[in-house]
């Protein structure tokens, strides 16, 4: 049962961020989306390896692991971002602009 | 073995002192780690010509538990070619990358980006495990996206931020696609999983890891992100993200589709994917046809090479049992994937040359430079007889494996798109050898060191050395070979 | 040995062109030095040859590439008479192009991809098998290209962007084709004629089709010839060369292998693509001698003139028969030494007296003697004036044609003799009988120049007076056709 729950819960924060990636323009908030998206992936992971009786402890790893490589992918993605706000002022890929 | 710890282990430590050491060892101290790294990927290469595969099983674990390595044929190949274009980017990037010409920025971050690239790039080729081959691809996006950006202008910033879009989206789908796997099969092992119970979600979970990896390839429809950002680096950052970066999300279509799951290609799914390759060749290619921009035009043509590879996918196979050239097709795809390398950063390379003599890769600027630096022109034309797939080059040797393969299993409408590819390039390489070759120079360029006009040569050399000496890599790629590579998917 | 010489005979001119390259512009000597050494060494190796082929030997070497690709060299008689042909007016050119150009710019590029160029038509001679073959026909576009738009002027450029447009497409036709075949039969060797029978005839007739495309390109068949004129742009060794020696007999040299050594006489009579075949032959001699007349350009109404003269081989082939083989053969001889005369003699009048057209020729016959009976010679050959080289071609042509009963071909050579004698005598009618206009400069001070063409001057008279001997090209081409293909 509650494994179903964590199931649903990494479906519904994948959904989230595939609408926020693709209704939002302002490149911080994409970038929130794909934190999102990844993070429900992971929770997804998690709760398909705690369906038997002994916990799998793959999965964990791999979780850290993920983590580890979603937070530096978002600081170079944020870093980015604020380089591209300070040269142009905007914090919106050149052909987005308008966006939301 | 030793040399497979080393290919992995060298360029990570090397990118670390290129960043903490004192200002004056840093470059060195990259050299070095550059000329350790390629001797280990050629003592792999060496060792798995004599020996077969070597594999290793990362803390002593066997899979499922552990994480095993493995370099075949295929990835020990990939190896050595990459340890030749980077050794042939190192040796630009001295002269284009010093802070006097690249600002002081640029010329720090370059080369433990470059070093970090090679340590993930031989990560890839090696691995077995999915989650392993993630993290490789995301260690790869994420210094590809910083190379793109290095230059800090904001044009070359905004084509890193559209990059970095495609490349996360195609990590997540990836990632969902391995998260699917595992949840079936309690696996991420290659080799394993070549040997599973099917399970209902695992056309879901490749379908995800193929797309993912698409976006990252740039194939045809995925493709918007590549010109801008592999022609917004410096030269030497282009050559790498042009020549070596696709092939590491191509190496794991590869793995996925005749490795891991050989039994979900369906003959629709193989169809669409070579269909989007066959897209991807012509729309390339008549893109790369109207640019006006050397760097553009060489980026573009990198979207229509790569679409070549995924012709592999139907035709693996297509031997007809009688004939020679068995696995010609799969062999044909890597032939294309290693000639493409070298040929495309010879051109990136002369690239950098033309940009620093003259100041603009723009055709018309760029008006009769093959009388200043007959060198750099020849090597250009060198790298576009391959990538016009003219003989004797490793272009041409791919180009005939796949054709006599299409011919061979009566598929012969993919050999329009070799064929018609193959005219195409002709026609888009043409425009820039033929302004180089104009009698009135527009520009009068400055003086480039023979050396350095010598690196993009000897690249663009090697290229046409892989078709004339085609024998021996081709025997090299049957190491550790998989079957369905003979049979066909 | 055996494996040894066709390397040798190849590496006379790669070695060369690779060092040339790297040469400094104004390093003459060496540069000269290392064409003509080439060139002599080439000769002599092949006058070994022509002796041990002549008694039976073979040469082989073999260099297996990637599965089903082997680039395999082998010296038979057939090959000996195309590099003969090649390595002798090689060595003529390279004297000619030396004083051509004299200390002109970019000499290293332009000796270096002439060098390239002659090893290509080298390797194409001895190639073994239909994929060398390939790979030479194309090393042989990308080294022409250089020398075609070598005066890097816009008509040169837009020459060689032509001749690129045609290539192209033509080498993808002749890939098409070898690779169709070959899923097939497997590898084709020259040496032992395909079993075809795994293909049906439909199929069998749009491979030829293929093949005919992909080396009529070269060979510069109507209406795949539009290139070769614009060629002319080039300047006078190279159009020498691709006229007489490279390109177009490249080409020529392609229909033959392919009729006999691929499909052979017998297939192709099957199939009943001879016939066709032998009719675009035919109307493309036509065809070039009706363009050739209307040039007022001297190298124009030349090249228009090697259109017509190149379809003689193509002919001979198609007829299949013996004597008319026999004919084609000696043509691609016959041809390249008259072409190459009138060629010579066009780039003296153009360099030595700033003649171009047609017009200008008057009266050069008293102040350029040597030259003017060169071209004379060479012009009467073209139109097949006993005893000269083209009248042996024609005559076995003819013979052949008779012998293939296909009696209409006569009417075709009628035609074409008399065209000939329609566009060249009234050249030599200028350089003879017409009063020199009053400003008219030029000299023949050029042993370089005007050398070569009173040797092959001579060669067209002496090929056709000792046409009877073993050793002269009718005598080879006889020995090709009773040795190989005979019945």
């Amino acid at each position: 049962m509650s494994l179903s729950v964590f199931a649903l819960t990494g479906a519904a924060l994948v959904g989230l961020g595939v609408y926020g990636l693709l209704a939002r323009a302002h490149m911080l908030r994409r970038v929130i989306a794909f934190n999102l998206i990844g993070s429900g992936l992971f929770l997804f992971f998690g709760a398909a390896a705690a369906r038997s009786t002994d916990v799998d402890p793959i999965p964990q790893a791999l979780i850290i692991t993920g983590i580890v490589v979603a937070l530096s992918t978002s600081a170079l993605a944020v870093g980015l971002v604020v380089a591209l706000a300070r040269s142009t002022g905007k914090a919106y890929l050149p052909d987005d602009e308008g966006g939301a | 073995m030793i040399a497979l710890i080393a290919g992995l282990t060298l360029p990570l430590l090397a990118a670390l002192a290129s960043i903490a050491l004192p200002l004056r060892a840093r470059v060195p101290a990259a050299l070095l780690g550059v000329a350790l790294t390629l001797i280990a990927s050629l003592w792999l290469a060496v060792e798995v010509w004599h020996n077969g595969p070597v594999a290793l099983l990362l803390g002593g674990w066997p899979p499922p538990i552990g994480i095993a390595l493995q370099a075949d044929g295929l990835g020990a190949a990939l190896g050595v070619m990459t340890a030749l274009v980077m050794v042939g980017v190192a040796l630009a990037a001295r002269v284009e990358l010093a802070p006097s010409v690249a600002g002081a920025r640029a010329s720090f971050g370059f080369w433990p980006l470059m070093l970090l690239l090679w340590g993930a790039l031989n990560a890839v080729f090696v691995s077995r495990d999915l989650f392993n081959l993630y993290v490789g691809l995301e260690l790869i996006t994420l210094t590809a996206v910083a190379l793109v950006a290095i230059s800090g202008k904001a044009q070359a910033i905004a084509a890193a931020l559209r990059y970095l879009l495609f490349a996360l989206a195609g990590s997540l789908l990836y990632l969902a696609g391995v998260v699917l796997t595992y949840a079936a099969h309690g696996t991420l092992d290659i080799t394993l999983l070549a040997t599973r119970a099917p399970a209902p979600g695992d056309a879901l979970a490749l379908g995800l890891m193929t797309a993912g990896l698409l976006a990252k390839t740039a194939l045809f429809p995925f493709h918007v992100w590549l010109p801008p950002a592999h022609s917004a680096a410096p030269a030497p950052a282009s050559a790498l993200l042009s020549a070596l970066v696709p092939k590491a999300s191509l190496l794991i279509v590869l793995r996925l589709w005749f490795e891991a799951m050989p039994d979900l290609a369906a003959p629709s799914a193989l169809l669409v994917l070579a269909s989007l390759g066959a897209i991807a060749v012509i729309w390339g290619g008549v893109l790369a046809l109207v640019q006006k921009r050397l760097k553009l035009i060489v980026a573009y043509s990198t979207v229509a090479q790569l679409g070549y590879v995924f012709l592999v996918l139907p035709l693996a196979g297509g031997d007809g049992a009688a004939q020679p050239w068995a696995a010609g097709a799969w062999t044909g795809g890597i032939f294309q994937m290693l000639s493409h390398g070298l040929a495309k950063a010879a051109m990136f390379l002369a690239a950098g040359i033309y940009l620093a003599a003259v100041g603009s890769d723009r055709l018309g600027d760029l008006r009769g430079q093959a009388r200043a630096l007959p060198m750099t022109g020849f090597a250009f034309a060198l790298a576009a007889v391959t990538l016009m797939g003219l003989p004797p080059s490793g272009g041409f040797t791919a180009k005939y494996l796949l054709m006599t393969a299409a011919f061979a299993s009566g598929q012969w409408a993919w050999a329009f798109v070799l064929v018609g590819g193959g005219l195409l390039a002709a026609a888009y390489l043409y425009r820039p050898l033929a302004a180089l070759f104009a009698r009135e120079v527009a520009r009068t360029p400055r003086p480039i060191s023979r050396l350095w006009q010598a690196v993009p040569l000897v690249l663009a050399a090697l290229s046409i050395a892989l078709g004339l000496l085609s024998a021996v890599p081709f025997d090299f790629l049957q190491i550790g070979r998989p079957d369905q590579a003979a049979e066909g998917l | 040995m055996t494996t040894a010489l066709p390397v040798l005979v190849l590496m006379t001119s790669l070695v060369p062109a690779a060092i040339t390259f790297f040469l400094a512009q104004d390093s003459h000597t060496l540069r000269n030095t290392l064409q003509l050494g080439g060139a002599v060494l080439k000769l002599g190796l092949i006058v070994w040859m022509l002796f041990a082929v002549a008694g039976g030997a073979a040469y082989e070497a073999e260099f297996p590439l990637a599965p089903g690709l082997v680039v395999l060299l082998r010296v038979d008689a057939l090959a000996l008479l195309f590099i003969s042909l090649s390595a002798t007016l090689w060595f003529l050119t390279t004297i000619y192009a030396i004083a051509y150009f004299g200390t002109k710019a970019e000499l290293s590029r332009f000796f270096g991809f002439f060098s390239l160029c002659v090893a290509a038509t080298t390797g194409l001679a001895l190639s073994g098998s239909l994929i060398s073959f390939f790979i030479f026909f194309e090393l042989l576009t990308l080294s022409t290209w250089p020398l075609v738009a070598h005066k890097q002027d816009k008509p040169s450029l837009a020459a060689a962007r032509v001749y690129f447009a045609f290539a192209l497409p033509g080498s993808a036709a002749l890939l098409w084709a070898i690779i169709w075949l070959e899923s097939a039969t497997g590898p084709v060797l020259f040496t032992e004629p395909p079993d075809l029978s795994g293909l049906d005839p439909a199929a069998l007739r749009a491979i030829f089709a293929l093949f005919i495309i992909g080396v009529g390109v070269k060979a510069a068949l109507v209406p795949l010839h539009g290139w070769l004129p614009a060629a002319m742009a080039a300047p006078a060794p190279v159009s020498a060369l691709l006229h007489a020696v490279a390109v177009v007999k490249a080409g020529a040299f392609g229909v033959v292998r392919v009729v006999y050594d691929v499909f052979g006489a017998e297939n192709m009579t099957a199939l009943g693509v001879g016939t066709p075949l032998a009719i675009v032959a035919s109307f493309t001699i036509v065809w070039g001698s009706v363009r050739a007349l209307q040039q007022d350009e001297i190298k124009k109404r030349l090249a228009f003139s090697t259109v017509s003269q190149v379809s003689y081989v193509v002919l001979g082939a198609a007829l299949a028969s013996p004597l008319a083989m026999i004919g084609g053969l000696v043509h691609l001889i016959h041809q390249g030494l008259m072409k190459i005369t009138l060629f010579f003699c066009a780039g003296i009048y153009d360099e030595r007296a700033g003649i171009k057209r047609i017009d200008g020729l008057n009266g050069m016959g008293a102040r350029m003697p040597l030259t003017s009976v060169c071209f004379s010679i060479g012009a009467m050959g073209m139109i097949g004036l006993p005893p000269l080289a083209g009248f042996v071609s024609k005559f076995y042509l003819g013979l052949g044609a008779l012998e293939a009963a296909a009696p209409w071909v006569l009417v075709v050579l009628l035609a074409s003799t008399l065209l000939n004698a329609a566009y060249f005598l009234p050249l030599l009618y200028r350089l003879w009988f017409l009063p020199a206009a009053s400003n008219a400069t030029g000299d023949e001070r050029a042993p370089g120049l005007v050398g070569p063409a009173v040797i092959t001057a001579a060669a067209i008279v002496g090929v056709g007076v000792l046409a009877a001997s073993p050793i002269s090209p009718l005598g080879w081409a006889t020995l090709i056709v009773t040795r190989g293909y005979g019945p």
